[in-house]
């Protein structure tokens, strides 16, 4: 049985690249996930690994030759026919590319569930590891319905001829371990009747690599644990991994750095315990800390716009507005979501945008909008006990601003030790764009702002 | 600050509160339900399904004595009501349910109290025992789960004598000659039933023009066909104006809904039953900032957790069906919820059944909803009559109405009017629950002969290929 070697989508608006060079010649063995093909794109180059261990049958598209996604550009074939197990091949799929080009799926995988034959009565075979792949598919023609054309798993159920997986026909057993789990159900193909996920279909994605019968994703180094039973092999859920790849993105990308400073929280308290009762009488949500802190940097951040910024390619893009993020924890991981206009926004509306961001953060009913396009964000580390830290930047924003725990503390004020509700505040900035000196003012503008809130255009007395 | 003595206080032991205690016993906390009430079970147990459904299997015996066993070749010289064996047995089966309770709060750990809840803070409930004493108890978590209460009408005061709420209407001390029920929705057409089959002359009142609100419209009709050829009158579009209590009956003035000149009707006995709002005055909700609707149910959230922190509400004191199963399901999924597991309940899927006779039984979306909604539907019918089951027994009556979308073949609701329409309801819940088209259940292999096969019948009908008609 062949497999064709596909030009993977290679991220967004990568619609084609350039052969570079084979790195096998035809005839030559290769083991799964080695490299066989060096491609060159606009922003990398990356290689192409075999899908599957076999023979390299056949080169199709010469070094130098331009080839766009999808594309065969060559052939592998089994060493002795024999059957290959479909987690092999998915390791590949899903590995492989990863290696050099970010969330690409190669087209020419299997059908994970049934074989697929040519309309025979051919008896369906849901549990079995090993899939025939027929030879008449051509991996040129599946749909590319997922963002910057890329192939999407319900793509490749339809081109294989299953119907996509529909968590709302799942039954409640299923939903619910869907969502204790926080899964997203479209990473598990359904051996059930019209998409239905059995229970069993998501207690195998469960439990890893050792029972995956959908074959996704099985870590390169899955060495069976000495002892199994002291260690656990939780898969990271599409939202986790997400999580991961931006942070690490923005890591690898921007020069970041952080500035510390301290404020004085008792003039913000003092105001608040004043004015909470009638704020909340009046607009019927509590008065928080958080529209202080909002406000105090939106106007920081009329003073400094490079922290509002960020760099587009050679570019510096300033924005006039100010869509501040503010970050939620949340049982799945942290999730960001984007208060709009917060110049514009009065305390009390920024206080039900964060309730009703918040609530739906939590019940996990946030939309991508909602989380993207913010211009600055505040993450509170203080919640959980958190005394300083550095946070780190939600790009492609320039700066965030870290919140950290009250505290009494002895500092000095006009030459005498006194008692104060100290809270440390932590600037992490790209200091591509923002200069030091930018970013220290902008924290004592913070600081000052939040010391003598009265400035801050809160509106307290008129609301 | 020492550690809350429970991590969770359930307020009502109802079927929403001590569904929610025994879950979350079961789930490892430590678990307190207070009631006032001395016997478990809340409203469902005590006044409202159960000794309602008692009543009406009993009054359903007699009335199939009295006119259909002889069709069965069954006759007898003298047929006897002993009203107050009836009653005694109905009280046996509260009883005996309402022990059944207790007995599974202890099984399960859970402190029972009997005493008035209120909340003082959060994390801290004070009860009034029976005996002057105050109680307070210290948990993490608190949930409401006070039920609801009969609605009162203007004009209309009851004295649970001659004019009585439903809790008076289950214990009538003797068979009323003539009973006027206000209100033709579901508890009303029950004791209307019940009254009925044991001779009371009934006639319902209602302000809106036809019965069952909310009922698909054509299974609203067609029972009211059946219950009029039953010997119940119905006044329609009638609004009720005041009832006055006398020394020989009530006298009840009506007026046309339309405005008009208005009517006086005389009974024995009125029964209110124009709905039920809900339960949660005393507990000191609004001192603590949990907030309300206009209509006075509980705000919560997805997670059941009210305005403020750590307070919970279940049940008919919240948004949604007023059902005793609906509480059941909010109480064990809000108990998960409170271990740290997820949950989530569809209201569109909760059936409501009437136990009439036939019963009703419905879920989902009715035809005039999908309508509304211009969701495109087929319908698929198929009677009673048809059914060789109900041929057998004589249930005759009725029929099941499935609506699938037109598209996907989807089963969106489903309308059962016949015998055991309560029991084939869950066949339906089950399908929605699976995403099910009408094909999938017409699929399914149902036994033969039971009532069940007009479901399936009526799914093929979606697709006209029913076998039998």
């Amino acid at each position: 049985m062949a497999i064709d070697i596909v030009v993977p989508a290679l991220g967004e608006s990568i619609t084609e690249g350039t052969i570079a060079a084979w790195l096998k010649n035809p005839g030559d063995a290769v083991g799964v996930d080695e490299p066989l093909v060096e491609l060159e794109t606009d922003k990398a180059t990356v290689e192409i690994c075999a899908p599957k261990a076999g023979v390299l049958s056949e080169i199709r598209a010469a070094a130098g030759q331009d080839v766009e996604v999808g594309a065969v550009i060559g052939r592998i074939d089994d060493v002795a026919g024999g059957a290959v197990t479909r987690s092999a091949e998915k390791t590949a799929a899903a590995d492989a590319p990863a290696a050099s080009v970010s969330d690409t799926t190669p087209p020419t995988v299997p059908g994970p569930t049934r074989s697929v034959g040519s309309g025979e009565a051919e008896p369906p075979a849901p549990s079995t590891d090993e899939v025939e792949i027929p030879r008449a598919l051509d991996p040129a023609k599946v749909a590319r319905s997922g963002p910057g054309g890329k192939v999407t798993l319900e793509d490749l159920l339809a081109f294989v001829g299953l119907a996509p997986t529909d968590a709302s026909r799942s039954g409640p057993a299923a939903r619910k371990l869907l969502a204790d789990h926080g899964i997203d159900p479209g990473e598990i193909p359904a051996t059930g009747r019209d998409g239905r996920l059995t229970q069993a279909d998501v207690r195998d994605f469960l439990a890893g690599p050792a029972s995956d019968s959908t074959g996704v994703a099985v870590s390169k180094n899955s060495v069976p644990a000495a002892d199994g039973s002291r260690e656990r092999r939780v898969r990271m859920t599409r939202m986790r991994r997400t999580i991961a790849a931006r942070l690490k993105e923005a890591q690898n990308t921007a020069a970041i750095l952080t500035t510390f400073n301290e404020v004085d929280m008792g003039a913000i308290r003092e105001l608040r315990s004043r004015h909470r009762d009638a704020f909340e009488r009046k607009h019927g949500v509590k008065l928080g800390f958080t529209s202080f802190f909002v406000k105090a940097c939106v106007a920081a951040l009329k003073e400094i716009p490079a922290v509002n910024a960020e760099i587009d390619g050679n570019e510096i893009l300033y924005k006039d507005y100010y869509d501040i993020g503010v970050a939620v924890s949340t049982p799945n991981g942290l999730v960001v979501p984007v208060i709009r206009d917060c110049d514009a926004k009065t305390p009390a509306a920024i206080e039900r945008s964060l309730l009703e961001l918040a609530a739906r953060a939590r019940d996990g009913s946030l939309s991508a909008e909602e989380m993207l396009g913010g211009t600055f964000s505040i993450t509170n580390g203080g919640v959980f006990g958190s005394l300083l830290s550095t946070p780190i930047l939600n790009p492609p924003q320039s700066a965030i601003l870290g919140l950290h725990k009250i505290e009494d503390r002895p500092i000095a004020r006009d030459g005498a030790v006194v008692i104060r509700p100290m809270m440390y505040l932590a600037l992490s900035y790209d200091h591509r764009i923002v200069d030091g000196r930018e970013a220290v003012t902008f924290l004592v503008k913070v600081k000052e702002g939040l010391e003598d809130p009265e400035q801050l255009p809160m509106n307290l007395e008129a609301s | 600050m020492s550690e809350p003595t429970y991590d969770l206080v359930v307020i009502g032991a109802g079927p929403g509160g001590y569904v929610a205690a025994i879950r979350a016993a079961q789930l490892g906390m430590k678990v307190a339900c207070v009631d006032k009430r001395a016997a478990s079970g809340g409203t469902c147990l005590n006044v409202g399904c159960i000794p309602s459904k008692a009543l009406l299997h009993s009054s359903e015996r007699y009335a199939e004595a009295k006119e259909r066993l002889f069709e069965h070749g069954i006759r007898f010289s003298e047929l006897e009501l002993d009203l107050g064996a009836m009653m005694q047995r109905k009280e046996k089966v509260v009883s005996d349910l309402t022990r059944g309770v207790d007995f599974l709060l202890k099984k399960n750990k859970v402190d029972r109290l009997v005493g008035m809840a209120s909340i003082t803070a959060p994390g801290t409930v004070a009860v009034s025992m029976h005996d002057g004493t105050t109680n307070s108890l210290t948990s993490r978590n608190i949930l409401i789960a006070t039920g609801s209460d009969h609605t009162a009408l203007a004009g209309v005061e009851i004295d649970e004598k001659r004019i009585v709420s439903s809790t008076g209407a289950l214990s009538l001390e003797r068979v009323p000659e003539k009973l006027i029920v206000i209100g033709a929705g579901v508890i009303g057409l029950e004791l209307g039933s019940v009254w009925s089959r044991l001779g009371a002359e009934v006639t319902v009142v209602e302000y809106l023009d036809h019965i069952l609100p909310g009922m698909d419209a054509e299974i609203s009709r067609h029972a009211l066909r059946i219950f009029k050829r039953q010997g119940l009158v119905f006044r329609l579009s009638q609004n009720v104006t005041s009832a006055i209590a006398g020394g020989r009956g009530v006298r009840l003035n009506v007026e046309p809904a339309a405005g008009g000149p208005g009517d006086e009707l005389a009974a024995d006995v009125v029964l209110v039953s124009i709905g039920r709002r809900p339960c949660c005055d005393g507990l000191g909700l609004d001192a603590l900032g949990v907030t309300r609707d206009e209509r006075g149910f509980i705000e919560v959230d997805a997670r059941f957790e009210t305005r403020v922190p750590g307070i919970y509400a279940i049940g008919d004191c919240i948004p949604g069906p007023m059902l005793a199963h609906k509480a059941e399901d909010d109480g064990s999924i809000c108990a998960e919820i409170l271990a740290g597991q997820t949950g989530q309940i569809d209201y569109d899927r909760v059936p409501g059944v009437v136990y009439t006779w036939p019963e009703i039984a419905s879920v989902g979306k009715t035809e005039e909803a999908l309508k509304e909604q211009g969701v495109s539907y087929r319908v698929g019918k198929f009677p009673f009559s048809a059914n060789s089951r109900g041929r057998a027994t004589g249930d005759t009556d009725g029929f099941v109405k499935i609506l699938a979308d037109a598209a996907t073949d989807r089963v969106l609701g489903v309308h059962i009017l016949g015998p055991l329409a309560g029991d084939l309801i869950s066949e339906a819940v089950i399908a929605m629950e699976f995403g099910a088209s009408a094909e999938d259940i017409a699929r399914c292999c149902h036994a033969h002969p039971s009532m069940g096969e007009a479901m399936r019948e009526a799914a093929l009908a979606v697709s006209e290929r029913a076998i039998h008609i």
